[in-house]
């Protein structure tokens, strides 16, 4: 029986294991490739397909990414492209949870939505991407909608939540069950032209604070829609904060939100700073309700 | 006293801007909220997402002074 460990060390160059010897050591120890690349990168080896990473991610680190668990709620727009760097950025497990089927009118925008997937779950469809980008990756797919009567256990063990859900309501239950749950949430939101993105880590209020006039309804997307490239600017925005959290680097987009402007090319930052500040605004009764559980 | 109207600077965002501006100074009776101002830019309550007096949250009651900034955000909430 070779030794593991051995056999990856013989197949590396310069600290970086091939593809091909990857592939190799499943086929010839029969160990999946979740096993391998965690083995490798606990010795200090990099499967060679991050190497590009190496200057901006050390060993550890993506490591570190590779032990983190991310739930992306919904897999639409955002999601699509939330998904997709997700397992190229070497996260060891994501959760992907959506209810719905692609429909003909996905096509312009969501990444997972092709002609020869319309009818088919969004779940099974991010299931078979990411076995097809990143075999090392696993993806749980829940087919269902979330909310607080089943958010516990769809977070279950996650590292931070990614919302890419399409409906207000819902984000705010996904916002209050990640604080129930000590959860960091990466929120984001589009419609149209327009998007914004914000941070919220256990114990903020941001995402709460973000919706406090709403009281019912879409925003400016129901009338709009959405085009190809709004989501992937959000998504790709979201998915920078998920790294930052899961390493602890960087600057947080931590209560602030940024809101982007692709049609005037502006980005402006609203602060959600000093919570004691905001004058609290619940004057309506459906507000009381809301407040009142 | 004489009576003086307040100059209140009003910033609209997004597709608040369409068919609008972005940046207009008006003057406004003192006393005005920025809920008067928002209606009279032919808005709706359930249009707005984010309200800031000189960058800071309020809520559309508020009344405004000479001399704020009042900014307005449309809710965004597709995914």
């Amino acid at each position: 029986m070779l030794n593991v460990l051995e056999y990856l060390q013989k197949c590396s160059a310069g600290g970086l294991l091939p593809w091909a010897a990857q592939l190799e050591a499943v086929e010839r120890l029969g160990l999946s490739h979740a096993a391998v690349e965690e083995f490798a990168l606990a010795n200090g080896l990099l499967p060679a397909r991050y190497q590009r990473n190496r200057n901006m991610i050390s060993v550890a680190e993506q490591l570190q990414l590779f032990r983190s668990r991310i739930a992306v709620i919904g897999c639409g727009g955002l999601g699509g492209y939330i998904i997709e760097e997700l397992a190229r950025l070497g996260v060891g497990q994501i959760v992907a949870v959506d209810p719905d089927k692609f429909e003909e009118h996905n096509l312009n925008r969501q990444l997972l939505s092709t002609p020869a997937n319309l009818g088919r779950a969004k779940v099974a469809a991010a299931l078979d991407r990411v076995n097809e980008v990143n075999p090392a990756v696993k993806l749980i797919p829940v087919r269902t909608f979330f909310r607080a009567a089943n958010g516990r256990e769809l977070l279950q063990g996650v590292t931070v939540a990614v919302d890419a859900l399409d409906s207000i309501a819902c984000r705010l239950e996904l916002a209050e069950t990640c604080a129930g749950m000590d959860i960091p949430m990466v929120h984001g939101a589009i419609g149209g032209w327009y998007g914004h993105v914000a941070t919220q880590l256990p114990g903020d209020t941001t995402v709460q604070s973000i919706y406090r006039n709403w009281v019912q309804g879409e925003g400016i997307e129901k009338d709009l829609g959405n085009p190809a490239f709004t989501p992937a600017v959000v998504a790709s925005l979201q998915v920078a904060e998920v790294c930052k959290i899961v390493l602890g680097r960087g600057e947080l987009l931590r209560r602030r939100k940024l809101s982007i402007d692709l049609l005037d090319m502006e980005m402006h930052e609203i602060s959600y700073h000093a919570p004691a500040e905001v004058i609290h605004f619940p004057t309506r009764e459906i507000e009381h309700e809301r407040a009142a559980g | 006293m004489i009576w003086k109207p307040m100059n209140i600077t009003v910033k609209l965002f997004a597709t608040f801007r369409n068919g609008r501006f972005k940046v207009a100074r008006q003057e406004h009776p003192q006393g005005t909220s920025c809920r008067t101002i928002m209606l009279g830019l032919g808005l709706s309550e359930d249009e707005i997402g984010v309200v800031l007096v000189n960058g800071r949250h309020v809520p559309l009651d508020q009344v405004l002074h000479d001399g704020d900034t009042l900014a307005l955000f449309p809710l965004v909430g597709g995914g």
